[in-house]
């Protein structure tokens, strides 16, 4: 078993398995969207594909679409009109390589982690900027528009209670900062006590987190880019077929990777409680992928149960509400660290 | 840290291209493509387009897109303190006390000159209907 060592082969493997697992996570995130929603909403969902709980839904779904026609319109730009699904599945996908799912199960573990998922995430800018430009259509341009200026908005709160995260493990390594929320925290007769960050004291960052990170994702309340009942589907308006799978694909894809984010920065990411060694690397995943899905399951909720924003709300919620509160995040942070 | 540390970045990037292609290919080759004039149209909801979509676009979104430049690169700094503030202790500290004021400066002269107000005109008739004295009327 030579090559089971080499470490080519288990690079490949990781990734390779790193890409399984995203895209079948996206899948299983779209069942369970259709399925709490229509839970939430007394509505019926999917029940026929695949037998009883309608569990093929999604597969069938993807099918069909391979099956339909891509249209780019007349007036179009096609080269950057077909190149922007991909932007946006790219930058999703290549998140994934720092998120570590346990101590060695990592596609890379960069001292600049923590730097490289912001650059990498705000990519998709790009991509929505592109499909809403090229499309040559004004629902299309005024979507992405607005998308731009959303997730720039939103960029900002989301890197600053990072900072904060930052400040607090003293490292930008993920890997790094989830060994920090297992350092011992204080210390009662001869028990340590170590606590996720959320726990010590980073609720604020974290609810910060979560809201910039619902406004990236432009879903229900922050989904004026989409905004059906005045922009029939914003930038995906002229989409059809293989790009429009790209396009939903992503959306889940980075559903995931969000909450990924935000279970290894705030949540204790693969770490199991009094548990240490090789047998880490083995329940690592399954705790990860459990706290993702709480996360998921709490962004699928808040879809279903609010309204929608308006534009100028959204706008003033991020700049005058989330970034100062951000910043008194950062305060409260790095003056407990130097003191302490 | 060297180079070769970001190699499997390299590698994911491919194996993303990889499956973009893959799907294309299997979209080739599973859709019918029957192009016709009316398909090919912008969506409008039906109607004929008339124009090209908008040259122009409120002024609001360039102005989003111009703070987030300068906050973006001013936060970048903080990260260089965030890594190694334990080195620079209460001077550290210090330093970036004033840094932040600064940024925090700039947002508000911002907000003050009235750059994150979205819906001005409604703010302006409001203003207006106030100083003309005829709030509850308007009420």
């Amino acid at each position: 078993m030579e090559f089971v060592d080499n470490f080519w082969f288990q690079l490949v493997l990781k990734l390779a398995g790193i890409l399984g697992v995203v895209l079948t996570g996206a899948l299983v995130v779209i069942y369970a969207e259709l399925k709490i929603g229509s839970h939430m909403q007394t509505r019926i969902g999917p029940y026929y594909a695949g037998g009883r709980w309608g569990w093929a839904q999604p597969l069938a779904d993807g099918l069909k679409f391979l099956q339909k026609e891509d249209l780019s319109p007349t007036g179009s730009d096609r080269t950057v009109y077909g190149f922007a699904p991909y932007v946006v599945m790219m930058a999703t996908i290549a998140v994934f390589v720092v998120v570590p799912f346990g101590p060695d199960m990592v596609g890379a573990n960069l001292d600049l982690g923590a730097f490289y998922l912001l650059a990498i995430s705000s990519l998709s800018v790009l991509g929505v900027l592109m499909a809403g430009w090229s499309s040559a259509n004004k629902y299309s341009l005024i979507g992405g528009l607005r998308a731009a200026a959303q997730l720039i908005a939103y960029e900002l709160p989301l890197v600053l209670a990072v900072v904060a995260v930052v400040i607090q493990a003293g490292t930008m390594s993920l890997n790094g900062i989830v060994d920090a929320q297992q350092q011992t925290w204080f210390t009662i007769g001869s028990f340590n006590i170590s606590a996720p960050f959320i726990i010590q004291g980073q609720i604020l960052g974290f609810a910060i987190f979560m809201i910039a990170a619902v406004a990236e994702l432009s879903r229900i309340p922050f989904d004026m880019p989409i905004a059906e009942s005045e922009l029939t589907m914003g930038y995906l308006t002229e989409y059809s077929g293989i790009r429009f799978t790209m396009f939903f694909l992503g959306e889940y894809a980075s559903m995931i990777s969000l909450s990924a984010i935000a279970a290894t920065l705030y949540l204790g990411g693969y770490a199991v409680p009094g548990v240490h060694g090789n047998i880490v690397n083995l329940l690592g995943p399954g705790v990860l992928l459990t706290k993702v899905a709480i996360l998921v399951f709490v962004i699928i909720w808040i879809r279903w149960t609010w309204p929608r924003l308006r534009e100028d709300q959204l706008q003033t919620l991020a700049w005058t509400w989330l970034i100062p509160l951000a910043l008194l995040n950062i305060a409260i942070v790095s003056i407990f660290k130097v003191v302490f | 840290m060297e180079l070769s540390d970001y190699l499997p970045i390299a590698l994911m990037t491919l194996l993303g291209i990889g499956f973009a292609v893959a799907s294309i290919l299997v979209s080739k080759l599973l859709a019918p493509s029957n192009p016709t004039p009316e398909k090919l149209a912008p969506y409008e909801c039906g109607i004929v387009p008339l124009q090209d979509p908008v040259e122009r676009f409120p002024v609001k979104f360039y102005l989003v897109a111009m703070l987030f430049v300068i906050f973006d690169v001013e936060i970048i700094f903080l990260f260089v303190w965030a890594v190694s503030y334990k080195e620079f202790g209460w001077a550290g500290l210090g330093a970036v006390v004033v840094f932040m004021l600064m940024l925090i400066e700039t947002l508000a002269y911002v907000w003050k000159r009235g750059a994150l107000e979205w819906n001005v005109a409604r703010r302006q008739r409001y203003r207006r209907i106030v100083a003309e004295g005829h709030l509850e009327e308007a009420a």
